[in-house]
């Protein structure tokens, strides 16, 4: 195997080999067990793969597994807090802003990206900033709803 | 003594029936109806098999061969559609 | 099981449960990544399988060398149609379905599959498909609806003529179906118009576009038996198909339907199943296959594009005089029936004297089209609803008035035959004309548009176990594939049957070894028929309860009654017997008779009709031909939304998809033939910033044949979209719109045209 990385993974320390050309979605998925993250198009287009890479909204599909060493990835199984959900988490199921769900993670990582940077966006900020996210069931309309719930409770 | 039904035939089975736009069959429920067509029709008999739909009285049925036909409902033969 | 017990009929019922906006139960796995999808699911010692396809949009494959490849270290299986026999025994569908998985000889568009290989892992397997050796012969090719049709088109499919026809020539086609519906006199109807209208239109073919690829991990034993794990939306279906092509048992082969990320019709499809199994068979170990999104564009099951010509005549009063279409529908490499269900649909709002409508169904060198979401009918819509539209405009009409005039009610002879009973479009259109979007002011560049849609909803096969916990809980079991949240639905509709709570009823969908046959999730069937044989299965459940109080207490049958999620003693001298709870009667039931179950195998049928009206809003830019959504409603009949929340997110999300088709969705080929946009980033489908909040407004209009009056509405929505967005464009640009996409370059185009 090419290269061997060691890295944090939601919070944890984890050590992984990959192949040169190997992306992070596919080390995630395939060799960490994490297979919360999803390959949509594998061209950086649909956002499903969507993680954290040292608090920076990445499409996980355009990241090489080599390049991660000693950096920070948050994916969607970190993000809510042991049994407690995420505000967003939450927000989501009460506005059934998911219905197959499968853009879900990557939506939720992405909205946590857009509040930690915008804690009191308006609704196009909410639209553009999560304009990297494809939705095909829903049309939208429940998850920038549930955002902007989110948002309003975490403002506190 | 079965009841007497006109049966309206979508484009594909008139020509199985002689180009006629509607037949005659005395029967009391789809099934039933179905087992008479294929005997006089025989050349519907593969498409029946395949699956054709039964409107009575605007009401669709796909599946249930079990259901009545009413005196003097209107019938209709249809291609068994699929939804998406 | 008595018949009384699976009646559907409309209940008259105050609801508890049904109609709130309960938490579904697979909400906290989908938010928290622990869900696992097609791609998500390992089977030890498995192969990574992929597909070879062909670069060209028609050739003959004189050869294919797999030696190279076989030898390549780590690959355990290659496979080509050679080991895939026909075991059809005739079935022709089944033999297209098995010819469109893998090429039997001839490549028929770009990105059909001509060999596959099974290998240890994926580096490994990308090195095999470079090895396998391929010589095609080119052959020209055909990829426009209207050009397959013509004298000097390539021919596809050599053994095809055309059905449906009299007259038909027997020369070899690429027209596989024709179709005539209608009734009256469309030539005097012509005659007796004051004014007639008459359009040609276009639209190109467009992708369900789900978010998931397709994946399947396929595991084959030496015995005979084996088991899949599959994103779909009919595990049976996939089974029994499997089976067949396969030529194994149904009750051999055990699928398990993943969760699923989107179908939408494209889903209900097989594609490289029967692959997964074969190389699995081959290899004697688990293969698992996801496909790509560039194979899911060009190798999956697109929508028709269509070529469609409408013609209506009407009086000064408004009254449609008459009505003809002829559309024509491309159904990729394999034929289909997709313009008969256009020519079904196209006038199926109206009430009309004088209908005429024919359907060219043709062959092209493009992927073998499937169902999307209503199939057929929404490209029939956008042509229709424009000369409506053009119609009222000219006779100085307001469009809703115009189709409320025109438009079909109980005792209509539907233009596809049968005479309709009621039907919702009338309320729809009425709601429209008082709904507040239709007063907004409209600012500079906006135009607005409305139109009508319908389709037909199904029923269909339906399986639900129901067992009772001994701690009084309750589990369903339900066959139909949950695509959207309807097991929420389904376990609200126990709980109010059975007088419990929501939360103390848990619904899974288990694997095809665990009950009898289920159809798909298509035909907006979901939540409609799988809740009337959840209520069965109740149904059957409290029988079986009241029984066991019966015996508890030594008392006849009809003496106890369920009420409450409990069994009462009725009558006289047992009135002061302690009602017997769920959980009461689940502890004791070893003694009673053993565990409580209720069971329903059942067809749901008679759906019923459905209808909608939307109103859209489009802004312009008139010097780049870019548009913006600026606001959008719909209204629809749900007979009764069983939960409010999923009603609303299918009405916009049909709507969503309809505005991406309407105005940016488009396959795009080369001369080559081949595909040149087979990803989102060129094939662009809506994102958050392109549309407004979704009103919608959801009618309660009962169905007869549903316990608790549930319509199906998982389709209708996107019928109507394609012609709102157009008309709000001909109103915006002043340009009749007749092309879709309406993308900004034909955008642009047309109002050049204009000048």
């Amino acid at each position: 195997m090419g290269v061997h990385v060691h890295t944090t993974v939601n919070g944890d320390a984890v050590e992984f080999a990959c192949g040169e050309g190997e992306v992070l979605l596919d080390v995630l998925r395939n060799r960490l067990g994490l297979t919360g993250a999803k390959e949509g198009c594998g061209t950086g287009d649909c956002g499903a793969c969507s993680v954290m890479l040292d608090g920076r909204l990445v499409c996980s599909c355009l990241v090489l597994g080599a390049e991660v060493g000693g950096k920070k990835i948050e994916t969607i199984e970190g993000m809510a807090d042991g049994m407690k959900l995420h505000p967003l988490q939450q927000a989501f199921i009460d506005h059934a802003a998911l219905q197959c769900g499968v853009c879900t993670p990557g939506f939720l990582i992405a909205a946590k990206a857009l509040l930690a940077k915008k804690p009191d966006p308006t609704e196009e900020e909410i639209r553009f900033g999560l304009a990297g996210n494809l939705c095909r069931c829903t049309g939208y309309d429940k998850i920038v709803r549930a955002v902007q719930h989110a948002a309003k409770e975490m403002r506190g | 003594m079965s009841t007497r039904h006109e049966i309206h035939l979508w484009g594909a089975l008139r020509p199985l029936a002689g180009g006629a736009l509607s037949i005659f069959v005395e029967a009391d429920t789809i099934r039933e109806m179905f087992a008479v067509v294929g005997e006089k029709y025989p050349g519907m008999v593969g498409q029946i098999e395949q699956g054709i739909a039964v409107s009575i009285n605007g009401k669709i049925y796909r599946d249930q061969w079990d259901v009545e036909l009413p005196q003097s409902a209107e019938i209709y033969l249809m291609p068994r559609l699929a939804g998406g | 099981m008595s018949l009384d017990l699976q009646n559907p009929k409309l209940v008259e019922k105050k609801f508890k449960v049904i109609g709130s906006r309960v938490p579904r139960p697979d909400g906290i796995d989908k938010v928290t990544g622990r869900a696992r999808y097609g791609a998500d699911f390992t089977m030890p010692g498995q192969l990574i399988g992929l597909v070879l396809r062909s670069p060209h949009a028609h050739a003959k494959i004189e050869k294919i060398d797999t030696s190279k490849a076989e030898k390549l270290s780590g690959v355990k299986a290659v496979i080509t149609s050679a080991d895939l026999p026909d075991l059809t025994k005739g079935d022709r569908m089944m033999l297209d379905l098995l010819e469109n998985s893998m090429a039997r000889g001839k490549a028929l568009y770009d990105g059909h599959a001509v060999a596959a290989v099974a290998a240890i892992d994926l580096p490994t397997a990308r090195k095999a498909l470079k090895l396998i050796e391929v010589k095609y012969k080119l052959l020209p090719h055909v990829t426009d609806v209207d050009e397959a049709l013509m004298p000097d088109a390539p021919i596809v499919h050599p053994h095809i003529i055309t059905e449906g026809i009299s007259s038909a020539p027997m020369k070899p086609t690429n027209w596989n179906k024709a179709c005539e519906y209608g009734h009256g006199d469309v030539d005097a109807g012509f005659k007796e118009a004051d004014h007639i209208f008459s359009r040609s239109f276009k639209t190109e073919q467009s992708h369900q576009g789900y978010i998931e690829p397709h994946s399947v991990s396929a595991s084959v034993s030496p015995d005979g038996t084996a088991e899949m794990w599959v994103c779909t939306q009919g595990h049976f279906v996939y089974r029994n198909q499997c089976a067949q092509l396969l030529g194994m048992d149904a009750s051999k082969l055990r699928v398990t339907s993943s969760e699923i990320g989107g179908g939408f019709g494209g889903k209900t499809h097989l594609w490289a199943e029967p692959l997964a199994l074969a190389l699995s068979r081959k290899a004697n170990r688990p293969v698992k296959l996801t496909m790509t999104r560039d194979e899911v564009f060009r190798a999956t099951g697109p929508t028709s594009s269509t070529s469609i010509d409408v013609k209506i005549g009407v009086k000064k009063d408004g009254t449609i005089t008459a009505a003809f279409a002829e559309l024509r529908y491309q159904s990729g490499c394999f034929p289909g029936n997709w313009a008969e269900v256009g020519a079904m649909t196209a006038f199926a709002c109206y009430d009309l004297k004088n209908v005429k409508t024919i359907g060219k169904d043709v062959i092209t060198n493009r992927p073998k089209t499937a169902a999307y979401r209503a199939p057929s009918a929404p490209m029939a819509a956008f042509a229709v609803e424009n000369v409506i539209d053009e119609a009222a405009k000219a006779i100085g009409m307001n469009p809703v008035d115009f189709r409320i005039k025109n438009a079909a009610h109980q005792g209509t002879k539907s233009s596809y035959g049968p005479v309709y009973g009621p039907i919702g479009i009338g309320p729809t259109l009425e709601a429209a004309k008082n709904h507040p979007h239709m007063k907004a002011p409209l600012g500079k560049n906006q135009g607005r548009g409305m139109a009508c849609g319908f389709w037909f909803n199904f029923g269909g096969q339906t399986c639900v176990d129901l067992n009772v916990t001994p701690d009084g809980k309750v589990t369903v079991a339900q066959g139909t594939v949950d695509v959207g949240g309807s097991r929420a639905s389904i376990a609200m509709a126990v709980a109010e049957e059975m007088g419990i709570n929501y939360e103390d009823v848990r619904s899974v969908i288990p694997d095809t070894s665990a009950l009898g046959h289920n159809d798909m999730t298509d035909g907006s069937r979901g939540t409609f028929s799988t809740s009337m044989a959840a209520i069965y299965a109740a149904r059957n459940a409290i029988t079986v309860l009241r029984e066991r109080a019966a015996k508890t207490w030594d008392i006849p049958l009809d003496e106890v009654e369920w009420k409450d999620g409990a069994a009462h003693a009725k009558g006289a001298g047992h009135g002061n017997r302690t009602p017997l709870s769920l959980a009461d009667l689940a502890r004791k039931a070893g003694r009673t008779g053993g565990p409580i179950a209720g069971h329903a195998e059942t067809v749901a049928d008679n759906a019923g009709v459905s209808f909608a009206t939307h109103i859209a809003d489009i802004e312009v830019d008139p010097e780049t031909g870019r548009s913006q959504i600026k606001r959008y409603t719909v209204i629809q009949d749900a007979g009764k939304a069983m939960h409010p929340s999923y009603v609303e997110g299918q009405y916009q999300g049909g709507a969503a998809q309809g505005i991406g088709w309407a105005l940016n969705e488009e396959y795009v080929y080369g001369k080559d033939g081949r595909l040149q946009n087979a990803g989102f980033l060129d094939y662009r489908i809506p994102v958050c910033s392109d549309l407004p909040f979704i009103d919608t407004q959801i009618l309660e209009i009962p169905n007869p044949n549903h316990p608790y009056g549930v319509r199906g509405v998982g389709e209708t929505s996107i019928v109507p979209p394609l012609a709102a967005v157009s008309i709000a464009m001909t109103n915006a640009t002043g340009v009749r719109q007749t092309h879709l996409p309406m993308s900004p370059p034909r955008v642009l185009k047309s109002l050049k045209g204009k000048k």
